[in-house]
């Protein structure tokens, strides 16, 4: 008999090991299911994790690495608070979403402007936004209860619908002759979000990142509310008794995720993206929970995390164009990946007895 | 012969402790045994072994002159040994009657059994209503249909473990009855405990444990409460030294407050009035679910009372959240202490850190500082002799006492004006118990007012100047402790219905 018993302690083995497990066995079963498609799963893996990086077109690839990862790691860092505090933000992706369209919207109006100032105050925008986004089911939980992870969720397919209706009406580019879009937003020097350093991928939301990286792993360290976001999610009622008041922890937790997701789709709308389009969600928003969990909710674990993922999309998309694997294949692939890290991450807290175990 | 069950070096060792080392004795037959030892003595080990669920590595038992080695509780059932449990494993939503059908071998069609538990619990003075809903009934009611379902099956060897905890005085007495004449009709008891009083009371042998060896037998009858003591923790124990009884202003004032239940098991809060002098000890007594975890929260702040209803020092702070409550001196140490009282993942300097802040000044513009904290937790620590390998332990790691020990010490050691602890030596061993009362008077003698809720009234006549006690919510008036009698103390509990004592 194979049984599940409790360790004393947490064991930091397995804590810092379980992460590379898990990675080892979504390649491994990640192998098979590229097998089963009929392609030479060591050539896909190659393909997906080797080319990127080393390969002959690595110059290309590496920039994009960081372009991808940034708004991953931005978001995640603001959900791995509330997931450590057990409020369950799963709507980043509309906070995203509105973020981007709150700052596009800011920036837009003031069209053609030359001004420097133009680019802050869309920041500022759309992180206004997202916050504005994520205090709905904020408030809907405070004041009635609510489910936040449902709240949260269906307010993505609202922001989505806005987002179309943002793309072909009120924020489309005037002089386009009937195509959806606003103006292209990286073009105008006010409101670019360019690559800071030729041929990086380093962009305003690479550097937002790491800042927010270095901010949340010191709150989460140091700071007294850091401290009772742990508290809420090891012992909620320890965390009560101690003086944390559940209700400001959960408008503080979705809202710093909101303001964080905000200013991910501002930079991204800005940058990469250059415009506000009906195809502009991308999923950064669900894929960023894979890497908050990926990175064990720690804002370092979270860079690592972050460009692991932006390897899987990139190589990836190298994948799908020179393989034919197709795109749900790669999607598979990344949602083994938070399968196994959860499967494996009950090793932490619990050892596996085979036999007969002792009645205690 | 007059043994029933023979015990012959028993032994059992888990991975890094031994529970039973070599334990012998023998139970004889109407004989009620005692069991008595701390916590970690090996008690539990040694009747699961005799109730077949644990198998032991060496030693033999013998019942009733056959040798007897039960593979399994069914087995050991069949050979008249039945066992309660002091948790119960019991069905809410079922009848009385279906609960005992499902926990015999053979039960007899309802109707039967029915009439028969109706008959049985009658008999011995627990009367139960065969179709009434065991969600419906008191802690004492749901422990006499445990008994009951053993009695139905004509046990030798009855094991009642730990079976007052959750009783009334006056249910206590009526259980004693019972067992009494259970003991008269031939039935062997092994009765387990920590509560010497009891079983001064109740035994006519006791087998006391100490690390998993038995280290003394003796008639109970004869020996004195603290000869018996000494001799289950192994130490001299020093009664808590009598303090200066000089009581200043009131610091601590309720006045009739309502507060709705924290859980549909919980009960509400109605018109409780409290007043606590500074230097003084209010001992709340009460049998667990009728208003104490609501108590405690109202007073912590976790939990806001209506305007006006709390006052500290005469200051209102009924509307003010812990961390204000703890700035203006009114700390608590809530009863669960994994997951209320500290967060049993995290270290103990973290664990410090949790009501530590304020009056400690762990933190400076919001951040924490660890050295700090951890300086306070190791002052903790050395204070209240806590035996762990140091402050960077997980508080789960440490045995229930030593984290009782921590958790009282990171209130006491904050110097309150009011300390509020609610089942302070629940689950600990007799050293650490005196240990924690001894702090706890200390405290009040160095003018803190303090209010001590539990359900240990041996404990609460020790430690307090007065008494009241809680029932469904409400709190009686205080008296001090000085004149009482447990008699009276026990109609203060209330819960004195359809009680009938075995015609004796």
């Amino acid at each position: 008999m194979i049984r599940l018993v409790r360790r004393p302690a947490p064991s930091r083995f397995w804590a810092a090991l379980s992460p590379l497990l898990a990675v080892a066995l979504t390649m491994a079963v990640g192998a098979a299911m590229f097998a089963a498609l009929g392609s030479d799963p060591l050539v896909a893996l190659r393909t997906i994790f080797w080319e990127p990086i080393f390969g002959e077109f690595a110059w290309y690839f590496r920039g994009q690495l960081l372009v991808k990862a940034a708004p991953l790691i931005l978001i995640a860092v603001g959900l791995a608070m509330g997931f450590r505090a057990g409020v369950w933000n799963i709507g980043a992706e509309g906070q995203y979403i509105i973020g981007a369209i709150c700052g596009a919207a800011a920036g837009l109006a003031l069209y053609p402007a030359e001004t420097r100032l133009i680019f802050p105050l869309m920041v500022a925008a759309g992180a206004l936004g997202g916050f504005l986004w994520a205090m709905i089911p904020a408030f809907l939980k405070v004041r009635f209860g609510t489910n936040e992870i449902l709240v949260s969720l269906m307010l993505v397919y609202v922001a989505e619908n806005l987002l179309a209706s943002a793309a072909v009406s009120w924020l489309r580019n005037p002089e386009s002759v009937g195509f959806p879009g606003s103006r292209n937003l990286s073009r105008w020097a006010s409101s670019a979000n360019p690559e800071l350093f030729a041929n990086t991928g380093v962009h305003w939301g690479v550097v937002a990142a790491l800042i927010a990286v270095i901010l949340g792993h010191v709150m989460l360290t140091r700071h007294l509310m850091g401290f009772h976001i742990r508290l809420a999610g090891s012992a909620p009622r320890a965390a009560r008794f101690a003086g944390m008041v559940p209700g400001r922890m959960v408008v503080f937790c979705l809202g710093i995720a909101g303001v964080l997701a905000g200013m991910a789709g501002l930079f991204e709308v800005t940058g990469p993206a250059g415009q506000i389009s009906i195809d502009f969600g991308s999923g950064y928003g669900f894929t960023a929970i894979i890497v908050a969990f990926l990175g064990r909710l720690n804002p370092l674990g979270i860079v690592a995390a972050g460009l692991l993922m932006a390897l899987t999309y990139v190589g990836g998309d190298n994948a799908a164009s020179n393989l034919g694997l197709p795109v749900a294949a790669i999607s598979a692939f990344q949602g083994m990946l938070l399968f196994f890290l959860l499967a494996v991450d009950v090793l932490t807290n619990f050892r596996i007895q085979i036999g007969r175990g002792a009645v205690a | 012969m007059s043994e029933l069950l023979e015990l012959n070096g028993l032994t059992k060792a888990y991975p890094g402790v031994v529970a039973n080392d070599d334990v012998s004795f023998s139970i004889a037959r109407g004989g009620i045994h005692a069991l008595l030892g701390e916590n970690g003595a090996g008690k539990s080990t040694l009747v699961k072994t005799v109730y077949g669920l644990v198998k032991p590595d060496a030693g033999t038992m013998r019942l009733n002159g056959s040798d007897y080695a039960p593979a399994d509780p069914r087995a050991a059932r069949a050979s008249g040994v039945a066992m309660v449990f002091q948790h119960f494993s019991l069905f809410e939503a079922l009848s009385v009657a279906e609960n005992v059908g499902l926990g015999m071998e053979n039960p007899p069609g309802p109707r039967d059994l029915g009439r028969r538990i109706w008959e049985v619990s009658h008999a011995y003075g627990l009367p139960l209503d065969p179709e009434r809903r065991v969600g419906g009934l008191s802690a004492g009611e749901r422990q006499r249909v445990e008994i009951v379902r053993c009695l139905l099956q004509d046990p030798k060897l009855l094991i009642m473990d730990e079976p007052t905890s959750v009783l009334t005085p006056q249910e206590v007495e009526v259980l004693f009855a019972t067992l009494r004449k259970l003991a008269r009709e031939g039935t062997s008891i092994l009765y387990i405990s920590h509560k010497l009083e009891e079983i001064r009371a109740l035994c006519d042998a006791a087998t006391i444990l100490r690390g998993g060896r038995v280290v003394g037998e003796c008639d109970p009858r004869e020996v004195s409460a603290g000869e018996l003591a000494e001799r289950m923790v192994g130490e001299t124990l020093t009664a808590p030294k009598s303090r200066n009884a000089s009581v200043g202003d009131v610091v601590l004032d309720v006045a009739k407050l309502n507060l709705p239940p924290v859980s549909k098991f919980g009960a509400a809060l109605r018109d409780v009035s409290i007043s606590v002098r500074a230097g003084e000890v209010l001992g709340i007594g009460g049998v667990a679910g009728n208003g104490q975890d609501e108590l405690l929260t109202a007073l912590s702040g976790e939990r806001l009372a209506p305007a006006g209803t709390i006052r500290l020092e005469g200051t209102d702070i009924s509307r003010a959240r812990p961390t204000a409550r703890r700035r203006a001196g009114l700390l608590c140490a809530p009863e669960e202490r994994l997951g209320h009282a500290a967060a049993p993942d995290m270290s103990l300097t973290e664990n410090a850190a949790l009501t530590g802040t304020v009056r400690k000044r762990l933190t400076r513009n919001g951040f924490l500082d660890w050295r700090r904290t951890r300086d306070f937790a190791q002052e903790v620590i050395d204070a209240f002799d806590v035996r762990t390998p140091g402050p960077q332990a997980a508080a789960r790691s440490l045995s229930g006492g030593n984290l009782q020990k921590f958790v009282i010490g990171r209130e006491v050691l904050q110097g309150p004006r009011v300390l509020v602890v609610n089942q302070p030596t629940w689950g600990v061993d007799a050293a650490a118990a005196a240990a924690i009362r001894q702090a706890l008077m200390d405290l009040a003698s160095q003018g803190a007012g303090i209010v001590v809720i539990s359900q240990d009234l041996e404990e609460l006549m020790e430690i307090s100047d007065r008494f009241a006690a809680l029932n469904e919510g409400r709190l009686s008036a205080s008296v001090p402790t000085a004149d009482l009698t447990m008699e009276r103390i026990g109609l203060m509990l209330g819960g004195a219905h359809d009680l009938e004592a075995a015609d004796a």
